[in-house]
């Protein structure tokens, strides 16, 4: 079959697989109205082609191929607790929500101490129990009109995270959300769906951690919406160890207002193929935000990073910094898009995008962008592609140090920068054993570069 | 302790080195000097082991031992150590981090147990004082926006760390301010014992007024044309390279 043909078959079983399940998708009466526009707007459109400009490195048709199923409802996950032993942060305490194939799991989930009026659950009880409180930005900041996998987890998501933080409130320990993709014959396919808001001049720690284990082949499409009041201050994490089957493609999207200071690290290591889509947007004056990430796919990975930053507001900031490290016949995309409006003025925007290839037939295709319709904005954009420094190398040698260590030393430095914005230690430390524990072994002269 | 047999080296398939022969004795000092373009520099890289240089002939042997048969690292370990003409910028990697992975290195090599955080510190405080370099300097990333002066200054810390029994300093002098020379001077001078040899390889007299050498050895076109003690050193700063050039032996025809 053509890619073509591919896509508009999968594109068929995705809405016959809503017509059928469409009934028994639980829910307030507000939401079922929206889950069938979106399913719509996916219908007219159905899955982007390599003709759409946002995925023209990015083949789908692999994906798409696989007849995943949804894991059986009701069903005990039957992941056990110290698998996620791995997924955590040595002493770093964090209220935990975990969720299996797309279903919150009580058993693995556990909520520290936290300040009064703080709200972390999932968010199928809120649909539940409050679905009022999610009604306002529940499918309003993702916008599923113009994306098929966003229109996909809003007709399909069953639960996720749900974080509320009222307004003034310090949340000190993070908030860790983990999403377990396992499937045993059957591929698998869940859709979480995370939402999140902070209120005026509250702040948090959010982690998501997106977990699974080879040779499971499973498909999570996951939707993260936030929003960030007045003067609100939000670290996010997004870390990515799917196993090395699955396919991950994530959207996060940021409305920002006044004054408010978002972080974004995304950081992908795990999936066959992935695809992290982090979209911000501010909506008044003063705001910041930093999108920190690091790809590092190795073997045949592939790693897609695609990021938006919508300076709708004047006098806001922001600062891109994403690093690539691609080994063996792997491939990663970075396309950071940069737009600053028209009434935008005093915008300042950095955005960095630097690439190491760790062998020759690593690939990286680098697409920085800035549109700027403001005049008086600083901005500006560079991007990289290169190999490990040679003279580096015999100047680490030429001091005692073997070969091997030396190409780890300097490619570990590379990650450093992004590593070096991550605020919290054990995150930070993880990161670090993370990264250690990919580097390409017994890569000498004859091998890698 | 080196003894070179009529070293030829390659390096883009130019010639560049026509013939070495050079013999250093333990405990001494040595001084290369040579007009640009001499292969004064290629014959220090060659000795510490960089692979684009093409061995076409000749022989190193370092306390008896092949030193071109072994890897740049092994080279290390045995106790042979270059302070690089341009010591290369490794953001990311810190002085600290850098220096203890190699002092280990060499340590794991010579059978003897790695230095842990706390005895390395002690050990490198007063070395780094000797040279200037103050407390902040070990955070920094290896030779990360250092100026001239402070990389040439790091190159001799590291000398003073690892030890080495065979320092070739190449073109230590180059770039530094009268201060700094004195500093980096007074460090090699520190490290001068009857077991360690140097070879200081450098194009002006400057350094030598304060590292004093044993023997100098002037390198012309890939060959050493002339020998003597510190005074040629002096003859040469006086009185430039033409008069060594005219009465050097040119057994090839010049070229057009």
């Amino acid at each position: 079959m053509t890619n073509v043909a591919v896509a508009l078959d999968a594109k068929q079983t995705w809405i016959a697989e809503f017509a059928s399940s469409e009934p028994d998708l639980a829910g307030p009466a507000w939401l079922r109205p929206i889950r069938k526009q979106a399913i719509a707007r996916f219908e007219a459109a159905g899955f982007p082609t390599q003709k759409h400009e946002d995925w023209r490195f990015t083949n789908l048709a692999p994906l798409l191929r696989v007849p995943f199923k949804p894991a059986i409802l009701g069903r005990p996950d039957g992941v056990l607790a110290e698998r996620l032993e791995p997924f955590s942060f040595g002493v770093l305490k964090t209220s935990r929500l975990v969720f299996v194939n797309g279903q919150f799991s009580p058993r693995l989930s556990y909520l520290r101490p936290l300040p009064e009026g703080v709200r972390v659950a999932s968010l199928a009880e809120i649909l539940r129990n409050d679905p009022g409180s999610v009604e306002k930005d529940l499918a309003r900041h993702a916008k599923y009109e113009d994306d098929a996998f966003v229109a996909l987890n809003t007709s399909f998501f069953t639960d996720g995270g749900y974080i509320e933080i009222p307004k003034g409130t310090v949340v000190e320990e993070p908030i860790h959300l983990v999403f377990v993709s396992t499937s045993h014959e059957m591929p698998t396919v869940s859709h979480p769906r995370n939402v999140v808001r902070l209120g005026a001049r509250s702040q948090a720690t959010l982690i998501e951690t997106y977990a699974g284990w080879a040779p499971d082949v499973t498909f999570t499409n996951a939707v993260t919406e936030i929003s960030a009041g007045p003067g609100s201050v939000l670290d996010h994490y997004k870390i990515q160890r799917e196993s090395e089957s699955a396919y991950h493609i994530a959207t996060m999207t940021v409305d920002q207002d006044r004054d408010s200071n978002v972080m974004c690290h995304s950081m992908a290591f795990g999936a066959a193929l992935s695809r992290s889509y982090v979209h911000t947007n501010f909506h008044a004056e003063g705001g910041s935000v930093a999108l920190n990430g690091l790809f590092m796919p190795s073997g045949v990975q592939q790693a897609d990073n695609y990021t938006r930053i919508d300076h709708a507001a004047p006098a806001c900031t922001s600062v891109e910094l994403y690093r690539g490290i691609l080994g063996g016949k792997s491939r990663g995309v970075f396309n950071g898009n940069i737009y600053v409006r028209k009434d935008a003025q005093k915008t300042v925007a950095r955005q960095t995008n630097k690439n190491l290839l760790l062998s020759k037939e690593a690939f990286v295709d680098s697409t920085p962008g800035l549109e700027i319709l403001a005049d008086d904005v600083k901005c500006n954009h560079a991007s990289t592609i290169g190999q490990l420094d040679e003279n580096a190398i015999f100047y680490l040698r030429s001091r005692g140090i073997d070969e091997e260590a030396a190409r780890h030393i300097l490619t570990y430095a590379f990650a450093s920068d992004v590593v070096n914005q991550v605020k919290v230690a054990p995150i930070r430390i993880k990161l670090d054993q993370l990264i250690l524990s990919r580097l390409p072994k017994g890569a000498g002269p004859g091998e890698g570069l | 302790m080196l003894e070179i047999k009529n070293l030829q080296v390659k390096v883009g398939g130019k010639e560049i080195l026509k013939g070495i022969d050079l013999s250093i004795g333990r405990g001494e000092v040595h001084a290369i000097m040579g007009p640009n373009g001499s292969g004064k520099t290629t014959l220090a890289q060659v000795l510490a082991g960089r692979l684009a240089y093409e061995v076409t002939g000749g022989s190193v042997r370092f306390e008896g031992k092949d030193l071109l048969a072994m890897r740049p690292e092994d080279r290390a370990r045995e106790g042979v150590f270059m302070a690089f003409q341009y010591p290369v910028e490794i953001p990311g990697v810190s002085n600290a981090y850098f220096l203890k992975a190699a002092l280990n290195a060499i340590r794991k090599y010579r059978g003897l147990e790695e230095i842990d955080a706390m005895d390395f510190m002690g050990l490198v405080q007063d070395k780094a004082k000797l040279l200037g370099l103050d407390e902040t300097f070990m955070k920094r990333g290896l030779n990360e926006g250092f100026s001239g002066g402070e990389k040439k200054k790091n190159e001799v810390f590291q000398m003073a760390v690892l030890e080495p029994k065979f320092c070739i300093l190449d073109e230590t002098d180059s770039g530094l301010d009268i201060d700094a020379l004195r500093l980096v001077a007074n460090g090699i001078n520190t490290m001068r014992s009857p077991t360690r040899s140097m070879l200081v390889v450098t194009h002006y007299q400057r350094l030598l007024d304060y590292v004093i050498p044993e023997h100098v050895h002037v390198l012309v076109d890939g060959r050493i044309v002339k020998s003597g003690d510190a005074d040629l050193a002096r003859n040469l700063e006086k009185h430039g390279y033409g008069w060594i050039l005219e009465e050097a032996p040119r057994p090839q025809p010049a070229r057009a």
